[in-house]
């Protein structure tokens, strides 16, 4: 503790020495909270990427081979129709920028950093110096990734995956700059998680306030630390398949094409390997914001926090042995196949806890509905149908039939989006006032909520429909086939769907900036919570306390303690002998 | 319009895997509506109301246990349901003396018949382009091969699907239940021309197959009454098999 003490001492007196500049203080920052503002806006800008060419995408199916509204200006060669490969590049580069570009910075870049320190009691990052390198290099990694739209042949076009041969030799996709840059972004921004789960897992392991115990610390924490370790195992494994390929395709080596006696399996065990803890580590901090928002607008402690808090850790343990039920009928061995099913269905089983605890603590409570907890709401709603539908994949001879087709698409946006993304939007709503300092708009949360929550069933909900019909993920002209010509009005519906949902992202823009700058001051602790962070003032000043960092006495989820007289009892206040011996 | 479901279907292991289908639709419906009754009628019931204060607990461990121990067994259960039909489809191959070579190529799929000697490689193959003829009621066995990057062998109606992986021969088998004429797409992304990828397999009567093949598989046959239907012949048939090198 002494150690802890005299660093932030250090600290308070290096601060007191000389007053940080512009530079220091807005862009190249090393404070935990200004690095999570930059990965904020980082992925929020992808987003908008990423969104439109998913609407692109819609286009296309909804309406195959016709101008898309827009692009007119842009594809002069045929007056705003997407050609084939076009049309590749839309969905390959809608996937790569929402995952690896909006998902990961918001929950894990933007969320990661700035929980960590303030729900821990800690004043900064463990390193940071290293901290603000992990977001610059995730930057240069964004700049190296948009700007292979911009080079000959188009970006990469080899779907997310990028299964090798077809990502390995150019000729095979016609594009070669984009796909290699694509890799060259990928190794990047690799060695930028790796910076960041270092310094996550050293941060929460050395660096917690006095009193707070890991089973002390909010499961947002717990989720994130995990995500971290995660991190830290699988990214390395994704940059060294990367590179791999980059050497295929530029170097003339030959780890995945058959030519020359490489392998095409490679590259799918190496992507996997990293895959599926890649959903994990997408899903795990919503799970953790979905299981903070619970407790604080149902005033009820989290049911089964232990439970809550080993589910994870076995969430993320398994996942390192579920990778192959993406390859059942890829060619590798089935009975590998097998066992991946069993440890499939077993890894159903923690999720399955969690979405229970969540049910117990909404039970008994006295809940809130306001707009962080509707979107907390909508993410346990959504995630248990994009897991149910998962276990129709995780029975191999099921999978055979659904594996590529709509239903998968199905299924993963049930989780990225209706999970991951409702589980940032949560969080943006739910810290936005200490992040910042200042409220957003109640009016505008309702009026993105409501319809994001209902265009999104409406979207995603009829794919798994036209996914049992057979529709391929990946085609880019439904009407090519006989087989499908019956339900090609869902896609016109779905098409429809996805438009009014990207416009129900307006109010969420709107409210965005105009409480950034306009919005009412936020107080120390708007919405009543027990955690440290709501502690420090709105918005918590560099090194996020006065002299003295808070003392933990207690979980992060007494809410309606009978110890207190208030429905809440933060964690950093001592126990009230006195006032409790009076009451008897 | 209102044909909302699965497509018909038309192989012998296809009903397992509909089997399976439909019971873990019924099992996760049931969860599905048993969570969602559970979790809006909390949110109305337990609605901030003056005057009510929330309850307090952390948890119940029994009932922890319970919500742990029935999702596991029902799971446990479907995995052992799923055995056989992946054992049977995946993993044996039934006796069969029909072979066909399916190679899948940007943006085709070639279907090679062994001829008259029932050898691959020889001179009397016959390749077809996107087409294939197969008899009901007798296992078809296809060795699946790619020339250049993955594609996926994919029959809707079969309940069938393969990824092609260059550099591999997997061998895989159907049996059709009944005549017609069904569409094979691409499942798996092969570059630009993956949509539209496409073959149809003529599944025909006993009698009917064989004057089919009487007509197209005999040596010398093609090259007598070549078929309007079968585009490349021996070109095709010669990039098959500088592939195979």
């Amino acid at each position: 503790m002494s150690a802890i003490s005299a660093t932030a001492h250090a600290h308070t007196a290096h601060a007191a020495h000389h007053e940080v500049g512009f530079v220091r203080t807005y862009i190249f920052s090393t404070d935990h909270k200004m690095i999570a503002r930059q990965f904020l806006f980082l992925g929020l800008f992808m987003m908008i990427i990423g969104g439109l060419l998913a609407l692109m995408v819609r286009w296309e199916l909804a309406w195959p081979e016709t101008p898309v509204p827009g692009l007119g200006s842009i594809l002069t060669e045929t007056g705003g129709i997407l050609e084939p490969s076009q049309y590749n590049m839309a969905f390959t580069m809608h996937a790569t920028l929402m995952i690896f570009f909006v998902i990961m910075p918001i929950l894990a870049g933007a969320f990661g950093n700035f929980c960590i320190p303030l729900m821990i009691g800690a004043r900064d990052m463990a390193f940071p110096f290293l901290n603000m390198l992990s977001f610059w290099v995730a930057a240069l990694s964004g700049v190296l990734m948009l700007s292979g739209f911009f080079v000959p042949g188009g970006h990469a076009a080899a779907g997310w995956t990028s299964y090798a041969p077809l990502s390995a030799v150019p000729e095979y996709t016609g594009t070669n700059w984009g796909q290699n840059l694509w890799c060259i972004s990928l190794f990047v921004l690799g060695v930028s998680s790796m910076m960041g789960a270092i310094n996550y897992i050293t941060t929460i392991i050395n660096m917690r306030a006095p009193g707070m115990k890991l089973f002390r610390m909010p499961l947002v924490v717990w989720s994130l630390f995990i995500t971290a370790i995660l991190l830290l195992l699988a990214l390395p494994v994704l940059t060294s398949g990367v590179a791999m390929l980059l050497f295929d395709r530029t170097l003339g080596t030959n780890w995945f094409k058959p030519s020359g006696g490489g392998e095409p399996l490679l590259w799918q065990h190496l992507f996997w390997y990293f895959g599926h803890p890649e959903v994990y580590i997408l899903i795990l901090p919503a799970m953790g914001i979905a299981s903070e928002i619970l407790p604080v607008f149902a005033r009820k402690p989290i049911f089964g926090y232990h439970a809550m808090a080993f589910s994870m850790i076995a969430i993320a343990f398994l996942s390192w042995v579920v990778y192959g039920h993406h390859m059942f009928v890829s060619g590798m061995n089935p009975a590998l196949g097998m066992s991946f099913m069993v440890t499939t269905m077993i890894i159903a089983v923690p999720s399955a806890i969690k979405t229970f605890n969540w049910l117990g603590t909404l039970w008994g409570g006295r809940i809130q509905l306001k707009v962080p907890m509707l979107n907390a709401l909508a993410f346990v709603w959504m995630f248990v149908i994009g897991g149910l539908s998962g276990i129709f994949m995780a029975s191999t001879p099921v999978d055979i039939y659904i594996q590529d087709t709509y239903f998968i698409v199905a299924h993963i946006h049930y989780v990225v989006f209706g999970g991951s993304i409702f589980g940032a939007f949560a969080a943006i709503y739910y810290w936005f006032p200490k992040m910042f300092g200042r409220l957003t708009n109640t009016a505008l949360g309702h009026l993105h909520f409501w319809p994001t929550f209902v265009f999104f069933n409406l979207t995603f909900f009829p794919m798994h429909i036209i996914g049992v019909g057979g529709q391929m993920r990946r085609i880019y002209n439904p009407l090519q086939y006989e087989f499908l010509q019956h339900q090609q009005h869902w896609n016109v519906f779905i098409t429809y769907s996805a438009l009014l949902l990207g416009l129900s992202q307006i109010p969420f823009v709107i409210n965005f900036f105009w409480s950034l700058f306009a919005g009412q001051k936020a107080p120390l602790n708007p919405w009543n919570s027990n955690t440290l962070e709501w502690t420090a003032p709105s918005p918590p000043p560099h090194l996020n306390w006065g002299p003295t960092v808070p003392t933990v006495y207690r979980g992060p989820y007494e809410y309606t303690s009978p110890e207190s007289r208030e429905d809440f009892l933060p964690q950093s206040q001592p126990p009230l002998v006195r006032a409790g011996a009076a009451r008897h | 319009m209102l044909n909302w479901w699965l497509p018909e279907n038309v192989s012998t292991y296809g009903e397992e895997i509909d089997w399976l289908f439909h019971l873990i639709y019924y099992i996760t419906g049931a969860v599905f509506i048993i969570v969602t009754v559970a979790f809006l009628s909390f949110i109305v019931i337990y609605r901030d109301r003056p005057g009510r204060r929330a309850r307090y607990t952390h948890g119940n461990t029994p009932l922890e246990i319970v919500w742990t121990v029935v999702p596991a067994l029902i799971l446990v259960v479907l995995t052992f349901l799923s055995v056989p039909a992946w054992s049977k489809i995946k993993m044996t191959m039934p006796q069969t003396d029909f072979v066909v070579q399916v190679t899948g190529k940007q943006f085709n799929w070639q279907v090679t018949y062994p001829g008259p000697d029932g050898q691959f490689g020889t001179a009397d193959d016959k390749t077809f382009l996107d087409e294939m003829h197969v008899p009901v009621g007798k296992p078809i066995r296809i060795n699946l091969k790619s020339q250049d990057v993955i594609h996926s062998f994919f029959v809707p109606q079969f309940r069938f699907k393969q990824d092609a992986v260059p550099g591999r021969e997997i061998p895989q088998w159907f049996e059709v239940t009944k005549p017609g004429q069904y569409e094979v797409p691409c499942a798996e992304l092969c570059g630009f021309g993956h949509s539209g990828m496409r073959a149809w397999i003529y599944a025909h009567s006993a009698e009917d197959y064989t004057k089919w093949a009487a007509e197209n598989l005999r040596a010398g046959a093609a090259a007598a009454a070549p078929e309007t239907k079968q585009e490349p012949e021996k070109p095709a048939a010669k990039t098959g098999g500088r592939a195979k090198q």
